[in-house]
């Protein structure tokens, strides 16, 4: 159980590095909006530090934005907020009590006044005694004052996702339950890149969003990182990879699992199209449609337990779009339906190797 | 300090002579495990009342319970230094959170209640599993993940359960505990069997929303629940002056009584909980804030020493411990001798020790298990493995 922990470990180092170049170069084109500058060598950061980054900048540009939540001010549990108190002082970085609920529902309150908040909800399995606040507060805020007022300026991070060694408390995916909720947007971004565009235009966007960090790739997942100050566009998925015989779709950490599985299908001949969704809620369905109607198959894959996944509504979406040209059921490749499971973590995850027989079983339909 | 005010103060001097007397002459030295007669003690410091009266400061113990209390503490103590070595040698993976400094608070609360009275509290709950009768064979077992832990290797060092001794466990999720502790009580009240529930909770916890819900649930059903606020002081690396605004948290239920308790004196919080079941089944709800400390830090990914001086730590390892408390008290009414003691701790190590060693023998539970016990019956789940053709089960 430690060898194959360490071995996925070892595995997404592997995969991290090189595979991402090519989509972050893609990202950094477009980032830099496809002008001739020269490429200058761009310093090479974790997750926690892109998002650090993104947090400095969000601060340095609007001086009414806050960052708050358990232990943010002396850097945070996952060093994401490191330097941000000394740089613009306790009164706009601070330490809340721990109390999830009372967290959210400050920083629906200080959005609605305008300001740009973001709150850190220290592993998004604690995120549920926010919950209420976030669906029935944040989400309707707007609908239910007529555009009177609204609490876009809520931004809620928290890290998500397997770690290793997390069992039923550190390890939950819950992006699920939020993307049920219209009026709220969900993303998960899955790598340094793209973590601080699209932080920055989570923060910046008109509408209270849930950003769920994978906690696994925060020290794992290092790739080069522009400097300067840019966003990612929200509500467009990504192809990081181009195939022809089946489209996977995956979000966050998951990627890099998928991906290996891509690399190991293309030695048996089977060439995968491999979408990031980037944001979940509301989801690019055309992307998405548009490569399912080149290859005729469809492949979801979440760390979350498969029953009422968010590959449920993928997959329900497509079926509807893309019924004549699928040519195969779709395949759902996901955490099984128990609480995440300590010692049993390595059965439990969506694995390579089950991914890989689920692409076979699915072009061999 | 109670010890030398015990020996000194005229008073209490009155009090001892007659055992002192009777031990003086060693043909007579009664045997130290099975002696019932009553021994008076002074706590340490009074207790603080709010909206109540304080119970006494003198508290009715005996040299088998004292005795006792050296055991099992020194018992806890060794434990949880153990699985400090185990998690390091990673042995013990996940989570591990350690009691060591806080066994007064598991110790005297068991000395003043029943296995009928229910304890429900946070991750921090080996000792209050040990206190409760479980063995120290389901503990290592547990922490390592293996079939003969207390919760059969499913749950870990956050989840230890045990059904037939009232102990409700075990909760990772911070806070959500206390309103549990109050359902619990709600079934006490109702089966009308003089049993009360004990909610833990920690300083970090106080702070949550939850306990204020169950509060005002519990005051307004006049429900015997004892809320108990471990207070150690740090919630994880946040010291309470930091986190809340009134550090007094037995004062934090307002028109819930309250009572601040040394909680690294286990007369004390012996007393204390007496005071509160009682109290708990005459009027309804009580908060004891047990004011203790723990050595290691929040978990074990946690040094303890970034939010803390080490001076502070070894400070109250030198002034407060709790097993030095009973050592000395043990040795000054001349219960046992040095060597006794120094006996007893070198048994409860082998104990340990042995403990783990058959720990280690057990398995780690059959992969099939991680499917069982999600539901009762009748789910009917495929799962397969990697080769869809076999290993096709239909969950139980």
């Amino acid at each position: 159980m430690a060898t194959s922990a360490a071995q996925r470990f070892g595995r997404r180092l592997a995969s991290s590095v090189p595979r991402r170049r090519f989509s972050s170069s893609a990202a950094a084109a477009a980032a830099t909006g496809g002008s001739a500058v020269q490429r200058t060598q761009n310093p090479s950061l974790n997750l926690c530090s892109a998002i650090n980054q993104a947090l400095h900048i969000a601060l340095d540009t609007d001086p009414r934005s806050y960052v708050f939540g358990e232990d943010v001010s002396f850097g945070g549990v996952f060093r994401c907020t490191v330097g941000l108190a000394d740089r613009f002082g306790k009164g706009r970085v601070f330490n809340t009590p721990l109390c999830e609920q009372g967290i959210v529902g400050f920083g629906i309150g200080l959005a609605a006044m305008g300001n740009r908040a973001v709150a850190e909800i220290q592993f998004a399995d604690y995120i549920f005694p926010a919950f209420d606040q976030i669906v029935n507060e944040a989400a309707k805020f707007r609908y239910r004052s007529g555009n009177q007022f609204n609490c876009g300026g809520l931004t809620i991070r928290a890290p998500y996702g397997a770690v290793g060694h997390g069992g039923h408390y550190h390890s939950q995916s819950p992006e699920a339950f939020f993307c049920h909720v219209p009026g709220i947007k969900v993303v998960i971004p899955r790598s340094p890149s793209q973590a601080k565009g699209l932080l920055l235009s989570c923060i910046r966007d008109p509408n209270p969003i849930v950003f769920f960090e994978p906690k696994w790739l925060y020290r794992l997942a290092v790739e080069e990182v522009p400097e300067h100050d840019y966003t990612l566009p929200l509500s467009e998925a990504e192809v990081i990879r181009e195939g022809t015989d089946i489209t996977l779709v995956g979000w966050g950490a998951q990627l890099s699992v998928m991906e290996e599985a891509c690399l190991d299908a293309e030695n048996d001949g089977i060439s995968c199209e491999l979408i990031d969704l980037k944001t979940l809620l509301p989801w690019d369905k055309e992307t998405v449609e548009a490569s399912v109607r080149k290859t005729g198959r469809l492949l979801i894959s979440h760390e979350a337990p498969v029953t009422g996944g968010f590959g449920a509504e993928i997959s329900a979406s497509i079926v509807e779009r893309c019924f004549l040209r699928l040519q195969a059921p779709v395949a759902r490749i996901c955490g099984l339906d128990t609480p995440f499971p300590l010692v049993f973590e390595p059965f439990y995850l969506p694995t390579k190797n089950k991914i890989l027989d689920a692409i076979k079983s699915t072009v061999n339909y | 300090m109670a010890l030398s005010r015990a020996a000194s103060s005229p008073s209490r001097a009155a009090l001892l002579k007659p055992l002192a007397a009777a031990i003086s002459s060693s043909l007579f030295r009664r045997p130290i495990s099975t002696d019932t007669t009553p021994i008076t003690v002074e706590t340490s410091v009074p207790f603080t009342a709010h909206r109540c009266e304080a119970p006494s400061r003198t508290v009715e113990t005996t040299a088998e319970e004292l005795v006792g209390f050296f055991r099992t503490m020194a018992l806890m103590r060794r434990a949880e230094i153990a699985a400090d070595s185990l998690y390091k040698a990673k042995l013990i993976r996940g989570f591990c959170h350690l009691y060591d400094g806080q066994e007064a608070v598991a110790i005297g609360m068991e000395a003043a209640i029943t296995k009928k009275d229910c304890i429900i509290t946070a991750y921090r709950d080996h000792c209050i599993y040990l206190g409760r009768g479980g063995t120290l064979l389901e503990v290592f077992a547990e922490l390592m993940g293996r079939q003969a832990g207390c919760s059969k290797g499913k749950g870990g060092s956050m989840h230890f359960y045990k059904k037939d001794a009232g102990f409700y466990g075990g909760h990772g999720i911070v806070g959500a505990q206390i309103p549990l502790g109050i359902g619990l009580a709600f079934a006490q009240k109702y089966k009308k069997d003089e049993s009360v529930s004990f909610a833990l909770y920690g300083d970090g916890a106080a702070n949550q929303g939850q306990l204020f819900e169950a509060l005002n649930m519990a005051a307004l059903w006049d429900l015997p629940a004892i809320l108990v606020c471990e207070n150690n002081h740090y919630g994880m690396g946040t010291a309470e002056w930091r986190a809340a605004k009134s550090p007094a948290y037995y004062k934090r239920g307002d028109y819930v009584p309250g009572l601040k308790v040394d909680g690294m004196d286990a007369l004390a919080v012996k007393q204390a909980c007496k005071f509160a079941k009682e109290h708990a089944l005459k009027n309804g709800p009580i908060i004891l804030e047990m004011d203790t400390y723990r050595y290691h830090g929040h978990s074990m990914s946690d040094p303890g020493s970034t939010y803390r001086t080490r001076d502070e730590i070894s400070g109250v390892r030198q002034e407060r411990d709790p097993i030095e408390r009973i050592r000395k008290l043990v040795l000054s009414l001349d219960l046992a001798t040095e060597k006794e003691l120094k006996d007893i701790e070198k048994e409860v190590r082998k104990e340990v020790d042995d403990a783990i060693a058959q720990a280690k023998e057990s398995p780690m539970p059959d992969p099939s298990e991680l499917f069982t016990n999600v539901y009762v019956k009748g789910y009917g789940v495929e799962s397969f493995g990697a080769d869809r053709k076999e290993v096709r089960a239909v969950l139980p």
